[in-house]
């Protein structure tokens, strides 16, 4: 009897939980600020509207969209790798000296890499790349005020794609440059 | 302007609560026992009810890949009380269990009674009254296939429990992660979450009222806690640089972290929620990322490649204590999460040059591969510890599937459109 009880109250109580109503928290975009707050009310409708601040490069617009500023370069990288190769020296260096040059530009290196493995361990790998474009930069005069780093891991791929000739496009760092304040 | 602008939210919000059938999960057996037990469900009595309980049940069975349903066509008689039940008739069927039932109305609310039998004896095995809400008929329909698992195997159910997943939808360019809650026959799914950042590594506090997770809004990473009662969220850590991979102490108390330094290298780090104090666990030049309590919550299991490629160590949260590899078999074995009894952990390993789901034995560090697709990832176990659900790559799509530890049996869980990614099953409810 005891335990029919017990069963009974453990499953009145998760069917309260399960009646209990949850409106969906939509996240607003990017630029709003740190402290985000539950919306209640808001819908997907108003996360789109950002799509206005996004002006993407024409040749390789398709993973800076959906935020804000302007994708510069990518870099791209061996499998579990996050040497830059010498190939995008001339990259590191135009990039390094454009900031030199100018203190108040300001730009974010964001790190990816392909969907093999685990997303966790991905998030770190694509923050090893995101540090080794950093320190590059740094050797070329940037300032560490400038620079800012993020890895999506395997979260925001440019292609699709599930083979090596997509994995080798989704292995990068990007360049973006913000806005300036 | 804005009146029907905000008339257009409203419209979709109303879309996203009430329609969620793009979340929709639905479940298939892809590889049951040999030998499933057969057990008939007899249609519940009850009138007016929204819920088939008695197809709830044997859904539930039948998914688990042990138990063979019987249908309602090949059924002798519909007993739906003891005095009624003529087990001479049944065993013509070949039934080895029956299960009976009735509904009853308890005010507002619901009373599930039901009994199991054993065909070829005769003998009433279980008896119970399951009392549920009037929006509760399905959980007390998957509370009632628990007891019966229980009853016949000797090991708990896991039907009465949810997974929570993230659904990415839309191509490269435009794409959105919702994090959404389902029970875990894929039914009544929930967006939580939904964003035009990604959303990662959702993970159910112990008591299964909260869920942590990570959170890219504002182009940085920022571990989130919500409460799924009251809908409201926090951020409790949004440090420059990696803030991820959250994993809840046995008591949920404690939040273990992947951190990064300013350098960007990760450390795991443990939270005390109360005050939000940190306490590094890790220090070292590696990736040391996606730690994981053991149950007793003195110990964490992570993933460190600090012998060059990732694998998986144990470390005991005391002063002086140096982390221990564990794994050995393969040059790849990333995100541990330990089975509810300690005993195994739940890994992602290289397997002949694919990723797949691996079970490790905690004493002996032997290694068990139990699936066999080409991308599989983040294995979670269910509360019961017999089955992983799982992400997999299935042409070209993410979808869910489970494989039991033990059994063999797969099933495959798919949404109607999406990337079904990072599940995490919740405790039993």
């Amino acid at each position: 009897m005891k335990r029919i009880l017990s069963l009974a109250l453990i499953v009145a109580l998760s069917s309260l939980l399960a009646a209990c109503p949850k409106k969906p928290t939509t996240v607003p975009n990017a630029n709003a600020g740190q402290v985000v707050a539950p919306v209640s009310g808001a819908s997907t409708g108003s996360a789109s509207a950002d799509a206005n601040q996004v002006r993407p490069l024409a040749n390789d617009s398709a993973s800076s969209a959906g935020s804000e500023g302007v994708l510069a370069s990518t870099i791209r990288f061996e499998y579990d790798s996050s040497e830059i190769k010498a190939e995008y020296a001339p990259v590191i260096s135009a990039q390094g000296k454009r900031l030199a040059a100018d203190r108040r530009a300001t730009v974010r290196l964001e790190g990816h890499t392909d969907e093999r493995g685990s997303a966790e361990y991905n998030v770190a790998l694509g923050e090893r790349r995101a540090q080794a474009v950093k320190k590059a930069l740094l050797l070329q005069g940037a300032s560490e005020s400038q620079l800012s780093t993020v890895s999506y891991g395997e979260e925001r791929p440019v292609t699709d794609g599930h083979d090596e000739a997509a994995w080798a496009q989704n292995r990068r760092v990007e360049i973006i440059v913000l806005a300036a304040h | 302007m804005a009146e029907p602008r905000r008339l257009l939210s409203v419209l979709l919000l109303g879309l996203l609560v009430t329609l969620p059938a793009h979340a929709q999960l639905t479940v298939q057996i892809t590889q049951g026992v040999n030998a499933p037990i057969p057990v008939a469900v007899v249609p519940f009595a009850g009138d007016g009810l929204a819920v088939d309980v008695a197809a709830v049940v044997e859904a539930d069975l039948a998914r688990s890949g042990r138990f063979a349903g019987l249908a309602r066509t090949a059924m002798p008689q519909r007993p739906t009380a003891a005095a009624q039940f003529d087990a001479t008739q049944w065993r013509l069927v070949k039934t080895d269990y029956l299960v009976l039932g009735r509904v009853l109305h308890d005010g507002d609310r619901y009373l599930v009674e039901f009994e199991l039998y054993n065909v070829l004896t005769g003998a009433r095995l279980l008896a119970y009254s399951v009392t549920a809400a009037a929006t509760g008929l399905r959980l007390a329909a998957h509370r009632t296939a628990d007891l019966i698992y229980e009853k016949i195997l000797g090991v708990p159910g896991a039907f009465a429990s949810r997974i929570a997943y993230v659904l990415v939808e839309g191509p490269p360019a435009s794409r959105r992660w919702k994090l959404v809650v389902a029970d875990a026959d894929g039914e009544n799914p929930v967006v939580v979450v939904n964003s035009p950042q990604p959303l990662m590594s959702p993970t159910w506090s112990p008591d299964g009222t909260r869920l942590a997770y990570v959170s890219f809004e504002g182009h940085a990473s920022g571990v989130w806690i919500q409460n799924m009662l009251t809908g409201s969220r926090e951020k409790v850590s949004g440090r420059p640089g990696i803030n991820g991979a959250p994993a809840w102490s046995p008591d949920g108390q404690r939040l273990a972290l992947a951190l990064s330094q300013p350098d960007g290298n990760v450390d795991v780090f443990v939270m005390e929620l109360a005050s939000r104090a940190l306490l590094r666990v890790t220090d070292d030049p590696a990736i040391d990322t996606e730690p994981c309590f053991a149950p007793d919550g003195q110990s964490l299991y992570f993933t460190s490649d600090r012998a060059g490629r990732p694998q998986i160590y144990h470390i005991v949260l005391a002063a002086g204590e140096r982390p221990k590899r564990v794994t050995f078999e393969g040059n790849y074995n990333a995100r541990p999460r330990v089975s509810p009894d300690g005993t195994q952990l739940a890994v992602v390993t290289q397997d002949q040059g694919a990723y797949r789901i691996a079970t490790v034995d905690v004493a002996t560090g032997r290694s068990k591969v139990v699936t066999s697709g080409r991308l599989d990832e983040g294995p979670s176990f269910a509360p019961n510890g017999q089955t992983v659900v799982y992400a997999a790559r299935e042409r070209g799509r993410g979808v869910l599937a489970t494989a039991a530890v033990d059994s063999g049996v797969t099933s495959r869980i798919s949404a109607a459109s999406g990337d079904v990614r990072e599940p995490a099953w919740s405790p039993r409810l």
